[in-house]
This record gives C-alpha cells, sequence and structure tokens, in this order.
C-alpha cells in the first residue's frame, strides 16, 4: 500500500470533497462529521464517476402514528453521494447504496498528517 | 511523485459539463475492453431540440402555422406547438442526474448542435453509428391538434435530412411517422425514402391508435417492399387512466414505457401481420427486455385455446416474436439467471440491438453489453454491432473485418 498526498486538510470542507486522479486511480474524499472517507470513484452498477454526483441529504418517507403517509422528506443527519450516471445513491459514511447495502464504494485508507491528507493505494 | 504536488482534481459533474466528461469512464471502458476492434452500433440515441426548435420551425410548409410558430417562447418560437407531458422534467431525479433534463453543454458554432453533442458522444462510447431521434418528438402522437403532429414531423424530418445528417455519416435517422393521420404516414415514407442517412420510420407508441387498423396496410406494405424497417418507440404517458393512479415517477416510468408497447405488439401479432408483410422488420425501442418473455408466454398460452380469434397465425405468436428485433435498453440485468432465459426466449444473439439511450437518465453503455457473462464471442458482437448493421444496412468499416456469423 503507497500513501499518496491528494491535497492540505483546510481544503476540503464540512460537507465537501475532493476527487482526484492518484497513480492513475480516481478517489473521492470526503469529510462528514469532521473526519475524512475516501472512496473509489467508480460506481458498482455501470462504472460511472459516482464521487463527481451531488453531495445531498438523503430521504425517508415519514408516516404517522396510523402508518399514514406523511410525505418524502430529507433524513436528519444522513449525507448522501449520488452518482451522476443513473442516481445511485450511496452514505458518504459507509459507502452503502441508501436502498441495497450490498452495493457497496470501494473505501481506500485516509489519512493526516501535520495538515496534509494522504489516500492508501495499492501497489 | 513529489509529495508536495497534489495530483490532477476532477470536478462535480453538474448539468453544464461537456458530455465528454460526463462520459470519460466510458472512454476509460472501451480502451479497457478494446473497443477500437470492436464494431459497435447505438440503435437509439436521443436529441434535444430547444436549442434548436426555431431552425426547425422555418420548415413549416404551412405559411401560416410557420409564422404563427414565431409567436411562441416570447417571439423565439422555442417550444412553440410542442404538447411535452408532465414527467419529462422528472427524469434528473429531481437534479440529482444532472444530464437528465437535457444536455447543456456550449458547441462549437458553425454546426449543428445535435451533431456536435452525437459526435462527443460517438467518440466516448466507441460508436460507430449512431441511430437518433428527437425528445420533443416522443409525446407528438397525443397532440390534441390530430393536424399538428403532420407539420410539425414533416418540419422535422425535413430539418434532420437537410441540415442535420449531411454533416455526419455516422449519425443515422428513423424518420417520424405522422401515424394518426394514416394518409399523412403513407405520404412521409412515399417522400422520404432513400434519404441518405435514413435507415428507417418509426411510430412513437405513446398513442391511441390500434396499429392494425386497415388505413396502414399500404404504409406496411411500402416499408416492406423498401427493405425499411419499422421502429415502435415507447415512452411514458402519466394521463393514462391506469397510469394516472401512481404518484411516483418511477412507477409510472416502470409500467409506462412497457404498457404501450404491450398493447401494438399484441395487436401486431393476433391480427396476423407477421404472416401479412411476413418480410417487413420490426423493432421494439426502449421498453426494456423483461416484458418480452411475458407477452410471449400469455399469448401463446391464450392462442391455443382462442386460436378462432386469431385465424391468420400459423404458428405461435411467440414464434413470430422471436423473429422481431428488440433494441436492449433499458436492460434489467439485477437476475442474471433471469437476463439469459430472457435473451434465450428472443433469440438475442440475432435479434437484440445494443441501445444507449444516452442522453436520457438511464441509459445504457456498451459495457453492460460486452460484459454479460453468458454470451458468445458472435453474439456479443451480433448485439453490439452486426444485427443492426444487417438491419439497416449500414456499412462495417473495413479494419473490423469480416461480418459475425448469424
Ligand atoms: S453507473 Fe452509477 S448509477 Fe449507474
Amino acid at each position: 500500500m503507497k500513501d499518496v498526498f491528494v491535497g492540505l486538510d483546510a481544503e476540503i470542507p464540512e460537507g465537501g470533497r475532493k476527487v482526484v486522479v492518484a497513480e492513475g486511480v480516481e478517489i473521492g474524499v470526503f469529510r462528514v462529521d469532521g473526519g475524512l472517507l475516501a472512496w473509489r470513484n467508480e460506481c458498482p452498477h455501470q462504472g460511472g464517476p459516482v464521487c463527481q454526483g451531488r453531495i445531498m441529504p438523503g430521504v425517508e418517507e415519514r408516516l404517522d402514528g396510523e402508518r399514514k403517509s406523511l410525505g418524502i422528506h430529507y433524513k436528519a443527519g444522513s449525507l448522501v453521494v449520488v452518482c451522476p450516471w443513473h442516481g445511485y445513491e450511496f452514505d458518504i459514511h459507509t459507502g452503502a447504496h441508501e436502498g441495497l447495502s450490498s452495493i457497496r464504494l470501494a473505501p481506500h485508507p485516509v489519512s493526516v498528517r501535520n495538515g496534509e491528507v494522504f489516500v492508501g493505494i495499492r501497489g | 511523485m513529489d509529495a508536495r504536488t497534489p495530483p490532477p482534481e476532477l470536478p462535480e459533474i453538474g448539468p453544464r459539463t461537456n458530455s465528454l466528461d460526463i462520459l470519460a469512464h466510458g472512454k476509460a471502458q472501451a480502451a479497457r475492453r478494446g473497443f477500437d476492434r470492436t464494431f459497435i452500433v447505438d440503435v437509439d440515441s436521443h436529441i434535444g431540440e430547444s436549442g434548436n426548435w426555431p431552425e426547425v420551425l422555418k420548415y413549416i410548409e404551412n405559411d401560416a402555422t410557420r409564422e404563427a410558430a414565431f409567436t411562441f417562447g416570447g417571439g423565439t418560437g422555442q417550444g412553440a406547438f410542442l404538447n411535452d407531458i408532465p414527467g419529462l422534467q422528472w427524469q434528473s431525479a429531481h437534479g440529482r442526474i444532472p444530464h437528465g433534463s437535457g444536455l447543456k453543454e456550449p458547441a462549437p458554432d458553425g454546426l449543428p448542435k445535435p451533431v456536435s453533442l452525437a459526435r462527443r458522444a460517438m467518440d466516448a462510447l466507441s460508436l460507430d453509428y449512431q441511430v437518433f431521434f428527437p425528445n420533443g418528438l416522443l409525446f407528438l402522437g397525443m397532440h390534441p391538434v390530430r393536424e399538428m403532429e403532420v407539420e410539425l414531423a414533416t418540419a422535422y424530418n425535413r430539418w434532420i435530412v437537410e441540415e442535420v445528417l449531411p454533416h455526419e455519416p455516422r449519425m443515422k435517422a428513423m424518420l417520424y411517422l405522422p401515424f394518426n393521420v394514416p394518409d399523412a404516414a403513407e405520404a412521409m415514407v412515399k417522400r422520404f425514402i432513400g434519404a441518405p442517412g435514413v435507415v428507417g420510420f418509426l411510430v412513437t407508441s405513446t398513442r391511441y391508435q390500434a396499429v392494425h387498423a386497415n388505413e396502414y396496410m399500404r404504409t406496411y406494405a411500402m416499408l416492406e417492399e423498401a427493405g425499411m424497417p419499422i421502429g415502435f418507440h415507447a415512452h411514458h404517458n402519466w394521463h393514462n387512466e391506469y397510469t394516472k393512479q401512481l404518484n411516483r415517477f418511477i412507477s409510472m416510468h416502470a409500467l409506462s414505457f412497457v404498457l404501450s408497447n404491450l398493447v401494438h405488439l399484441t395487436n401486431w401479432v393476433i391480427n396476423g401481420l407477421p404472416e401479412r408483410f411476413p418480410k417487413l422488420k420490426t423493432i421494439w425501442i426502449e421498453s426494456g427486455l423483461a416484458w418480452v418473455p411475458f407477452l410471449m408466454q400469455r399469448l401463446d398460452h391464450e392462442y391455443l385455446m382462442r386460436r378462432s380469434e386469431a385465424p391468420l397465425l400459423k404458428r405461435l405468436p411467440s414464434e413470430y416474436m422471436r423473429e422481431m428485433f428488440y433494441t436492449s435498453q433499458p436492460m434489467e440485468a439485477q437476475n442474471m439467471k433471469l437476463l439469459e432465459g430472457t435473451f434465450e426466449a428472443i433469440n438475442a444473439e440475432t435479434q437484440l440491438l445494443y441501445a444507449s439511450d444516452w442522453p436520457h437518465w438511464d441509459f445504457d453503455v456498451p459495457s453492460t453489453i460486452f460484459d454479460l457473462p453468458f454470451l458468445s464471442d458472435t453474439g456479443r458482437r451480433n448485439i453490439l454491432g452486426y444485427n443492426a448493421a444487417r438491419l439497416f444496412n449500414l456499412e462495417v468499416p473495413a479494419r473490423y473485418g469480416q461480418m459475425a456469423a448469424e
């Protein structure tokens, strides 16, 4: 595993990301809840550039006590990245598809040293 | 790499991103799979008309309609007389899929925008030919003014033949048949048959017209005689009494794209059109594939009990259906076993045609076919290109060598 410098810690704001081509591998580094997570920029569906999609909250359908629908709303605390090719939504915390958790983004180790961000790439 | 030099960065993909960048991974897939050695025809792609609609309007032949068209859109003609129905603007999943609301990227001057965009898609996806159809006409069969279908379709077909096709020999068109007016459909075939780049004619399936009506027989005979295929292109329809009950776009889209072609194909077979026009080739476009084995089984089952209602048939309905052509997109690929069964049922290795449907939100890249684990090499090559080459009489570039066997 090789650690590749991708940029400065301060460059990636909360809820933001940086997608880079490091050693020929496309990787998206995301910041959620203060921490950094890195996912391969390759969607498990048809291989689309998933990390370059929209970042937004996931949704939920709310029901009242009688199980009547109260409509679709943003889910508090959730953040997904939406693959721009066909809309697969992945939880940025876990890399799992919002609707079928067996579909997952490929993770990369990410570390911060002296304010610099590195991702691990298999050599 | 110097530890202090950050690597190249990739931007967020948005509504104005160049399609070469949106599809950059398609290009990488093509390189990994050696698509430069693979002949690929995309049988169904789309062009947006928003930027070009005023140019199309100039081809309206009735001068009163033509002038009236330029009172729309604040005098620009944008959107004039089109009858978009609710749904089209939902394709982007409310902005989650940026290209789903239409490609808004800039294109160089001097060429019709659809040509520039088609070249980008063909380059990114490694396509040798692309058959295209305009978005705005997909609903035209539902136009409340019957004659408007004829006027707009004529203008559009002329614009395609005179302004688009001459720029790019890799672009091919199936022209619009104004099917609600049978005489006009017949006249359209007569007028445009043999035009360079025209490879067939197309009926948009979202309409309430029975395909077996006697008024269409002359049109079918002409197409059969000319060796030109007829396509039935599905689209959605949220106005149908059934689909009106569906409260989510996903539900309406999933059913609606199949519903119209279920009806048309059933009429086509049960009324014996394959017996009446045995050489006329039909293509069922953009309904996916899973519906076909359903309909085959359903019709075979009932045919054996009620043969008296389909006396023109000499074989099982499914046998005729196995000789028709189907486009692949949107290919339901979640269950490989069922998909393999579907391919077998429809004789996919000779009858299936790869289609991208680019730039719509549920497009399929060529690797969706190339990577299927159960295809023979010949079948794979046929589906990606050679079936279309035979059907549309397309020249296969010499570098690909021998055509895959039938
Ligand atoms: S490739 Fe990502 S959703 Fe299809």
